[in-house]
């Protein structure tokens, strides 16, 4: 039975530490690992567009020497058809030897591992998990704090409907000492069950707040996200709102001076673009990460390493 | 209280929700069944005011912590010799297949066809079950 990563939860943390410590002996050592994937192929079944998400498998794979297939949107694949998740995955499975499937439909993945030969990676499936970005975001933190344990994140921006934020704080709770504070208008704050199944019931102490300035000062990360328009009943509310979770100079001056700035990007206007010459903004090396993180595991779930 | 003496062994499967019996009477399949079965539909209640009741003749051979998740208030009365010997409060079984429908309309089995409706049991005190694929808790509403 092939091993398959579709919740971020797949992993033990001994096993994350496993493939954190070969990401970083990827980033040491890039020309140990350029042939070794040669003559594998990944299919990248992408449902939805992804720019980012997309090109950093493909990229992780063509690093590794394989080479890659697929399509990048619902439309070009055999799903305009009315074709089956399970179908295609059968299908797929003879051409390729590991898939990275991202979907609109959420468990998704989950059905494809069901029916599929060769290992499947959840690319994101709709507004549930998308685990390689929790693995990047923790890749980034460790090579650039050298810990997971006894740090205090701050997660700003929308909390309620930011998958990334709720797949972070699963993953992070598992590591000792972790202290989180969530910045957010009070309609965007983090929903009811990660307050009650998760940070409650695992005893982790965090702090609900709505300034973001006054809470900097204890941050080791702050994590931001997009609050969208949409997310409003009325624009007066989204106006009001939206400047005081925007990153600036200004609200930076109150932060530690290691601080790390993370964002799962794409960017729209949360951090203002005067903060990316700051040492502390690491967010586009967040996504270099993300790179070396799924060549890791490409490599871990082809048993190549 | 229904009489429940016609019963000389047997099982009552008591406070359904009014209306609930026959869905729970196709749901273990009791039109199957060799021995008598008899449907009381809307009994008076003083706790639910109406309530529906199933009753089976013949020993217990059916697991039916299933109904727990039809129904949490459900209780199943174990008759012999036409006395209750046994009132059993139903537990929340881990998974189950097939009887929840998820509704979340962004699901997986909202579009795919022919899968399993699956569900694992994440919260026993409240009984709370989410969908494995797209792991939104199951509302009755």
């Amino acid at each position: 039975m092939p091993r398959h990563i579709i919740s971020p939860l797949d992993l033990s943390v001994d096993e994350m530490k496993d493939l954190f410590d070969l990401a970083d002996d990827i980033v040491a050592n890039p020309g140990k690992y350029a042939e070794i994937c040669h003559g594998k192929k990944l299919a990248t079944l992408f449902y939805e567009p992804s720019t980012r998400t997309r090109l950093s498998f493909e990229a992780a794979m063509l690093n590794l020497g394989g080479n890659v297939l697929g399509f990048a949107t619902a439309d070009s694949s055999s799903a305009a058809k009315g074709e089956s998740v399970s179908d295609t995955i059968r299908v797929v499975s003879g051409y390729a030897d590991i898939c990275a499937m991202r979907h609109p439909k959420e468990g998704a993945p989950m059905v494809a591992s069901r029916f599929s030969s060769i290992p499947i990676i959840n690319a994101g499936d709709g507004g549930h998990n998308h685990p390689t970005q929790t693995l990047t975001d923790l890749l980034t933190i460790r090579s650039l704090k050298g810990t997971l344990e006894g740090l205090t994140i701050g997660c700003c921006g929308d909390l309620k409907f930011g998958r990334t934020v709720h797949s972070l704080v699963n993953a992070m709770v598992r590591y000792k000492n972790t202290k989180f504070v969530f910045i957010s208008p009070e309609e965007l704050k983090i929903p009811d069950y990660l307050r009650r199944e998760v940070l409650d019931a695992g005893n982790i102490e965090y702090r609900e707040v709505k300034k973001l300035e006054e809470n900097m000062p204890g941050l080791d990360v702050l994590y931001m996200t997009r609050v969208q328009r949409e997310r409003f009943f009325n624009e007066e509310d989204y106006i009001r709102l939206k400047d005081s979770f925007i990153l600036d100079k200004k609200k930076l001056e109150f932060a530690k001076p290691d601080m790390l700035i993370m964002h799962p990007l794409p960017r729209v206007n949360e951090i203002s673009t005067e903060v990316d010459d700051d040492p502390r903004a690491v967010y586009f090396k967040q996504a270099q990460y993300g790179v070396y993180v799924r060549m890791a595991l490409i490599l871990k779930l082809l048993g190549l390493a | 209280m229904l009489n429940i003496g016609g019963l000389k062994q047997g099982v009552v499967i008591d406070h359904i929700e009014a209306g609930g019996a026959m869905k729970i009477y196709e749901y273990l399949q009791l039109d199957k069944l060799d021995e008598q079965v008899a449907i009381i539909k809307n009994a008076k209640s003083n706790k639910m005011g109406k309530k529906d009741i199933i009753k089976i003749e013949g020993p217990l051979t059916l697991n039916l912590d299933m109904l727990a998740v039809m129904n949490p208030n459900i209780t199943i009365n174990i008759i012999e010799d036409e006395k209750i010997v046994e009132k059993r409060h139903l537990r929340y079984p881990e998974k189950v297949t097939n009887i929840l429908k998820c509704k979340n309309p962004r699901c997986i089995t909202s579009v795919e066809q022919e899968i399993e409706h699956c569900f694992k049991l994440t919260d026993p005190v409240k009984g709370v079950y989410r969908c494995v694929y797209c792991e939104q808790a199951y509302s009755k509403k």
